[in-house]
């Protein structure tokens, strides 16, 4: 284990975790908010709007997200000219959350979809008996209902970003398993401590999580 | 009684899929008046109350309220429905908000109308209907009965020209539905213009103007309860009282 007493080496674990970190939390705010947006349009009276939100689903839910990640660099970045910083490990950070936030917002879509059929059909119809518009029936009625009841799989939805966001790494971006790599080739004789390390960081990092959602779950429950 | 028209069915038509629904139904509502709707299951009830405020729409014929065609859609039928109270069999009270959140969503949201003041009706209308103690709970803490004088109050609250009550009782245990149907007929004595679906005869002669008998789609007859219940003119109705009416 000397390996990590080398400060150097504790630097670039403790950097490539703290980026995982970061790019969790961009990609995860960011793809709820597109989720939301798309899970709407996937339930709008609009065909145009469900189309875009099917399209969406389909195209990223089964593209393989280390595609999605090199297409944000070669194609968004190379070839369109996205650009978000003159540097480097800034501008490919935030292609990095694009790709992620793009990928995730399929699933985060699809679940609370999912949540939205939980919802009995009576509410709807009373809302809109009531005179509330669609986006205020969504707003007010389903959605707040069908979230409480998604809180579970976008728990699970979240873990999967966690692990995702190591694909980051084919983009350059200075996370943990580009650390893990580093860490090997410097130091082939450690490999397996080393891996082990890095995997449990993980597990600890992530196993709360999983609790922690599925007790918020049970609270946020709506009784019928 | 006026006699000035509020609803008004013209010659409506309504199928689901090859099923004839709604045939040439035509029936006109006065401002004031209750009709009570009653018929065997299936006889197209329910989906007529619902045709009303477009919960169903109709594939033939035109519904008037209040001197206007129903809109079609957007905020043009948002507002009508907003102006017609509905009553589900199911109370659909909103399962994540407190039954006082329940009656004032309306108010606020669709009509914008201030918190304290929507606040204010919708605790006295909590207390007309006996359930005032159950403010602050969710509806799921509700026995049937109150549930349903909840979702009473909350049509109430938006201050409606009309209110439909789509087989009010048939969901409630039966100890539970006294306590509705009184609120319902007291409604009817300050007169609220109601179409009441249901299968109880009791209030239909007490509370109704007029009783309308639907069967396989059509409106077969309508007349003033005393004379609908003692003297039936067609034979489907006869026939459907000398079964309800046995027990």
């Amino acid at each position: 284990m000397d390996v990590f007493s080398d400060p150097a080496n504790l630097q670039l674990y403790i950097d490539g975790f703290l980026m995982i970190l970061k790019l969790t939390g961009a990609s995860s705010l960011l793809a709820l908010v597109l989720g939301l947006l798309l899970a709407a349009c996937r339930v709008a009276p609009v065909p145009v709007l469900r189309a875009f939100g099917a399209g969406w689903v389909h195209l990223f839910r089964n593209t393989p997200l280390t595609l999605v990640i090199l297409f944000c660099y070669f194609g968004l970045y190379s070839a369109v000219g996205v650009e978000f910083s003159e540097d480097i490990h800034v501008n490919n950070y935030w292609l990095a959350v694009v790709g992620l936030s793009a990928y995730t917002a399929a699933f985060v879509c699809e679940a609370i979809r999912s949540g939205i059929n939980t919802v009995p059909l009576g509410q709807a119809e009373a809302a809109r008996a009531l005179g509330l518009t669609f986006t205020q029936n969504l707003r007010l009625i389903i959605l707040p209902q069908a979230m409480r009841s998604v809180v579970a799989p976008l728990g699970s939805i979240l873990i999967a970003l966690t692990k995702n966001a190591t694909i980051a790494g084919v983009i350059g971006v200075a996370e943990a398993s580009n650390a893990m790599k580093g860490l090997i080739e410097a130091r082939g004789d450690q490999t397996i401590a080393i891996f082990l390390v890095f995997a449990l960081t993980f597990v600890a990092l992530l196993v709360p999580v999983g609790y922690g959602f599925t007790a918020l779950a049970n609270r946020l429950m709506v009784r019928r | 009684m006026s006699h000035e028209p509020l609803i008004v069915l013209d010659a409506v038509n309504k199928w689901f899929g090859d099923l004839h629904v709604l045939r040439e139904v035509s029936l006109t509502v006065d401002r004031g008046e209750v009709v009570v709707v009653i018929g065997p299951s299936g006889s197209g009830k329910s989906t007529l109350c619902r045709a009303i405020n477009r919960l169903e729409t109709i594939n033939s014929g035109s519904i008037r309220f209040d001197g206007k065609e129903l809109p079609a859609e957007g905020r043009a039928l948002a507002r009508l429905r907003s102006e017609v109270g509905m009553v589900f069999q199911s109370f659909n009270l909103f399962a994540h908000m407190s039954i006082l959140e329940n009656v004032m969503l309306g108010p606020v949201k669709v009509r914008k109308e201030s918190k304290a003041v929507t606040r204010e009706r919708a605790l006295s209308l909590l207390d007309r209907v006996g359930i005032a103690s159950q403010a602050d709970k969710l509806p799921v803490q509700l026995s049937g009965g109150q549930q349903q004088r909840a979702a009473i109050a909350r049509a109430l609250a938006m201050q409606p020209k009309a209110m439909l009550f789509d087989e009010p009782t048939s969901a409630l245990d039966p100890e539970m539905v006294g306590e509705v149907l009184d609120v319902m007929t007291s409604l009817a004595k300050e007169g609220m213009t109601m179409i009441v679906v249901t299968h109880e005869m009791g209030f239909a002669r007490a509370a109704a103007d007029r009783v309308a008998f639907m069967a396989d789609g059509q409106l077969v007859e309508q007349a003033p309860p005393a004379e609908f219940f003692g003297n039936p003119r067609s034979e489907r109705a006869r026939d459907f009282l000398s079964k309800v009416l046995q027990h």
